[in-house]
This record gives C-alpha cells, structure tokens and sequence, in this order.
C-alpha cells in the first residue's frame, strides 16, 4: 500500500509540469456556432457593407473597388484559403490537436486543421523566437501562445494579405492580431483583436463560439484550380473609382444611413446610432435574408418570404 | 542618348536612395529552398546557389559590401564563385561585380562567368560624361541577346529569361529549376511600388508581362502558397500568391490611369486624383525608393506614348 502511494504520488508529480503550461485542454473536435453575425458569415457580408469596421480611406477605396468576378478570372484566387484572423469566423469544423514533447510529455504547440481548404496552423507554446522579418508568410502566419490564468493569449505575425471581410475590405501582410481562448465546459470562445497599420485606424476586435463535437469527422477538401473564364493575362475584375453600382445595395436593402455603411472608427461604437442621421431608403418589411438564424435555420435564400401566403398554425 | 540614360539612373539613385553607412550594414542570410539562399544587406536582395560545383550568385549589391557579402556565402559553402548573374544594370544590383570578383581567387580553369542580358552589358559601357567607366572585371561579358539562356550548375537547370520592356529593357528572371526558386530582380518588389525606368527602357506593359511571366513559371503547393519561393528584388521571401497581389495592383493602377487619360487628364490631374491612394499604405514607406507619384508617373509615361 505504502508502494502504490508513493506510486500514485509520483504520478501525479509528473503530470505537474504539463499542467503548468497548459491550464485547460483545447483538444478535440469543434463546431462553429453562427448566433453571432449570422448573416455576415453564412451566406457573407453585403457588398459595401462596411459598418463596425475601423477601416480607413484607402481600405474603403480598396474595397469599392473589389470586383468579386475576380476570385473566378484569377484562377490563384480559387483555392485560397482564409488568413488565420479570419479562418474562425468561417464556415469550417475545426480540429485541436496537442502537440507534445515526447520526453517530457509538455505541450510545446497547438495544431488547428479546419474544413474549408485543409487550413493547418501550429500555435507554438514553447517561447520561441519569430521569423525573420525576411521569411516567407502565410495565410495562417506565425503563432505563439502564452498563458494567463485559464485563457490562451495568442499573437500572430507574418500574415499574407487577405481580407477583413469577404466583400474586398482588405487587411494586409502587415496586420497581426491577437487571440484569447476561453474554455467553458463544452463551449470554446475566441476574441480576436486585429490591427493593421495599413488598412484599419484602431484594432478590430470580433468573437466567435464553438461548441464540441466528439463525433465530427474531418473529411479532405481537396481543390484544383483551373481556368474557368479565359482571359487576357493582364485582367484583374476591378471597379474604377466611383464606378461601382453595387454599392448603395445593402443601405437601401436593410434602411441604413448610407454614411453608416461607409464604415470608419466611430461606426465601431453603440454612441454612433445617436447621430448616424436617417436612411435614404426604408424598405416596408424586411427584404434580404429575414430568417436568417431563425429556428437554427441558416441563410440560404436571399428573397424575403411570402408572407402573405405563409401557412397558418393549425 | 545612352549615356543621357546612364547620367540620369546614377542622379536618380543618388538623389533618391540615401547612401547607405557601409560600415554599418548587417547581412542576413535567409535559407529558402533546397540550396537556396537569399542575402540582404543595402541594395537589393542577392540569390545565392551551393553545390558540389560551387557558388552562383543573382546580383551583387554595392561594392563596400563585397567582403561581407564573400564572407556569408564562405559560411554557406567553400566553393569557388562560379557564375554572378545579373537581374538588371541598377547599381544596387550590379555595384558589388568588380570588387566580388576582385575578391576570388583567380584560376584559369574555374573561372568567374557574370551574365546578363546584352543590354545590360551595352548600359554599362556606354560612356557617361564625367564619370569613369565601369570596370571590367565587373562586366557582364558573358551576355546574352536571346529570350532566354539555359544552363546546369550544382545538378540543377537554370534558365535565365529576358524580360523585355519590364522595369527596364535588360531584366532578367532567373528559374531554379531544380530547387524550385526564382529570382526575381527589381520586376517584384512586394512592399514598395515597382521602379519602372522610363529612361532606361521599361515600360508598365512590360513590367505586367513580366510578373505574369513569373506566375506561368510558379506553381504553388496546398493553399495555394509554398511551392515555387520568389526572391524579390527588394523585401521578403515570397510565393505566387504574393506575386498575384502585386501584379493586381499594378494592373489596377494601370486600369485607372489609362481611363483617366483616356479622359483627357493631365499628368498633373492624375497625381491630383491619387490613382493609387488605397495601395499607398502598402506600397509606400519612409524609406521607399519610389514615391506614389513617381510610380503614377511612370505609368502615365508609358502608356501616353513616352516609353521608349
């Protein structure tokens, strides 16, 4: 007996240092919950909708400019993946694996894998030192962790460009962002925080949900490029300068103050409803994806319901 | 004509880059691919190739910093320097050609080749009032007046390919086929905007045909990143989804230009519209080399027929 204490106390100890660089375990198989920003992420964000984001004049510019036929006559556009900021707001499954010392049985990384495009990340928790600033990037960038009580604080660098949102506002290879992890129970929450000297005048934090999924099976998804528009090598879809027609859509789709969607720092805060004026154009009822995250249901269908024909409870 | 050019290039450097403190500058060596490696010190980025047969270099930044540049490849592999290829006349390019081959020892049957294209070699032999000519041992006297030039070295193929018109009319990219690697001279420079020597022959057509070259030749691994690495002419180490960004800026800002000229606006108009405001935080830095407007105007140049 004496023996089996001494046994069940050194396995505990040994268990110590594991504990002590990793409060709480992220592994396992995840899914994502849509409550928050439903319509932005399933189906997508509205064109020149750019509300609550800090963007500032060059990042609107760019993204009046943003022609989406681009992602099909640019065939590299075709098998990208999201940048890391974006990937967990995105429409895949994740996937959270340890990495472990094989001697001392630490955790020295986190791999994520998500669903859409095989995106593979490695967030590194063993203090080492980043890239040169001469080093390659990558959609995912370069990761590291540290602990603060319960929560994972994440920093991440070395980003390629990519986008804030999937309507062209662009976020740069300069941007990192910051990440917390929390953990309750069978919820994960991450609060991303991005800032981008290029393109954003003040951070840009957003949250997302998961919720485990012990049963979820990663499948592949496997995607080939391929020429689906010929056209002229020099052809890059784009809309010059105050040619865009699309852009006074969703102001006058969902009634907002044109100067609303234009976006900007003060757009960020509740205090900006008070003074953003009036829309132009108020639609009736609602015109655009009105039971989007209705009943669990997601956003499939842009045209608004028939309402008048819609069946009575019986 | 020529030597009007080559008055103009080193006045334009001059003015434009602040000379670097020699003494001061640090090279840092990047491993890429395979027996790759980019060099960075002032100037632009040197490729470097190792092997049994010894070391091949892409440019050679300025001459001050020859011996520190020697002494980083030395680390990298004892072998004799074999081949310098030059991407461009620019003298952050081709500054270090003399002294580097000052540098090595000299023997007859491993001798240094430097290549480029012809009108390189002609660029920097034309005679330029009240500056002394290039040296010799710097010249590219193995040039080429072809499309492209094939060559096997340190059990790779290698093949150089002129690129007409682009960011002046004697660039060159060079393929490792082999390590899967391009260098890509001054037609990529992720971070700042292109320097298109009017002056020296370059051209905005040109310069997309060129990217647009290094995209046929790039394949890229999952997600569309890794696989073929691009070595800038300046900044980091990049792949073909950074070629891509690049390349729509340059084809976005031409695309505005020629409507705004189309138009009937001025040169100045169009600095006036800041045609490129929205890349200007990307592109454009306190140490760049080329200016919004500098870009601007090269583009407008060569689109409203005052390309060579």
């Amino acid at each position: 007996m004496k023996v089996n204490l001494v046994r069940t106390a050194a396995l505990v100890l040994a268990g110590v240092p594991g504990l002590l660089s990793a409060q709480v375990d992220f592994s396992g198989n995840w899914a994502p919950l849509f409550h928050e920003d439903l319509p932005d992420r399933i189906p997508g964000p509205e064109l020149g909708d750019y509300t609550g984001i800090p963007i500032n004049d060059a990042a609107r510019l760019r993204a009046d400019s943003y022609d989406a036929d681009r992602i099909s006559v640019v065939s590299e556009y075709e098998c990208r993946p999201h940048g890391a900021d974006y990937s967990m707001r995105g429409l895949a499954n994740l996937r959270i694996d340890n990495i472990l010392d094989p001697v001392t049985q630490r955790i020295v990384a986190l791999h994520t894998r998500m669903g859409f495009q095989e995106m593979e990340r490695t967030i590194w928790l063993d203090g080492r030192a980043r890239p040169s600033d001469l080093a390659p990037h990558t959609w995912q960038g370069f990761s590291t962790g540290a602990w603060q009580d319960n929560m994972l604080n994440i920093y991440t660098t070395h980003l390629k460009q990519n986008y804030i949102k999937r309507n062209g506002i662009p976020r740069s290879a300069q941007a990192s962002f910051t990440e917390h992890w929390v953990r309750h129970g069978n919820y994960l929450t991450v609060a991303t925080v991005i800032a981008d000297p290029a393109f954003l005048t003040e951070p840009l934090p957003r949250t997302q949900t998961w919720v485990l999924d012990p049963g979820q099976q990663m499948t592949r998804d496997i995607c080939e490029t391929v020429i689906e528009v010929p056209k002229a090598a020099d052809y890059v879809p784009n809309h010059l300068p105050g040619t865009n027609p699309f852009l006074h859509e969703v102001a006058d789709w969902y009634g907002i103050p044109w100067e609303a969607t234009r976006g900007g720092a003060e757009t960020l805060y509740p205090e900006y409803r008070k003074k953003m004026g009036k829309a132009e154009h108020v639609p009736e009822r609602c015109e655009r994806y009105c039971e989007c995250g209705a009943d669990g249901r997601l956003c499939g269908d842009p045209t608004p319901p028939k309402r008048d024909t819609q069946a009575q409870p019986k | 004509m020529i030597a009007r050019a080559g008055f103009l290039i080193v006045f334009a450097f001059a003015a434009a880059a602040q000379t670097p403190d020699f003494d001061r500058v640090q090279i840092h060596v990047e491993p890429v691919q395979r027996n790759i490696y980019m060099l960075s010190g002032a100037g632009g980025n040197i490729t470097v190739q190792v092997g049994s047969e010894g070391v091949l270099m892409v440019d050679t930044e300025y001459a001050p910093l020859a011996p520190k540049i020697m002494a980083e490849i030395h680390k990298l592999s004892p072998g004799p320097l074999r081949y310098i290829i030059n991407t461009h006349v620019h003298p952050d390019h081709v500054g270090g050609n003399d002294a580097i081959a000052k540098l090595i020892p000299q023997d007859p049957l491993l001798p240094l080749k430097i290549i480029a294209h012809s009108n390189v070699l002609n660029r920097l032999t034309a005679p330029v009032p009240g500056q002394p000519p290039a040296p010799r041992d710097g010249l590219p006297l193995d040039e080429f007046a072809t499309s492209r030039k094939n060559m096997h070295f340190n059990g790779e193929a290698i093949v150089i390919y002129h690129e007409p018109k682009a960011h002046t009319d004697g660039d060159s990219i060079v393929l490792f086929r082999g390590s899967d690697v391009i260098g890509a001279g001054d037609i990529f420079t992720p971070g700042s905007y292109p320097f298109i020597d009017i002056e020296r022959g370059g051209s905005v057509q040109g310069e997309i045909a060129g990217l647009n070259h290094i995209l046929e030749l790039a394949i890229p691994a999952k997600t569309q990143e890794g696989g073929t690495y691009v070595i800038p002419g300046h900044g980091r180490i990049c792949d073909d989804a950074d070629v891509v960004e690049f390349r729509d800026m340059v084809v976005i800002v031409r695309d505005r230009i020629r409507d705004m000229i189309g138009k009937g606006m001025t040169l100045d108009r169009i600095k006036a519209a800041k045609p490129t405001m929205d890349y200007d935080t990307e592109y454009v830095s306190a140490d760049s080399f080329v200016t919004a407007d500098q870009f601007v105007e090269s583009v407008y140049k060569s689109l409203a027929g005052g390309a060579k």
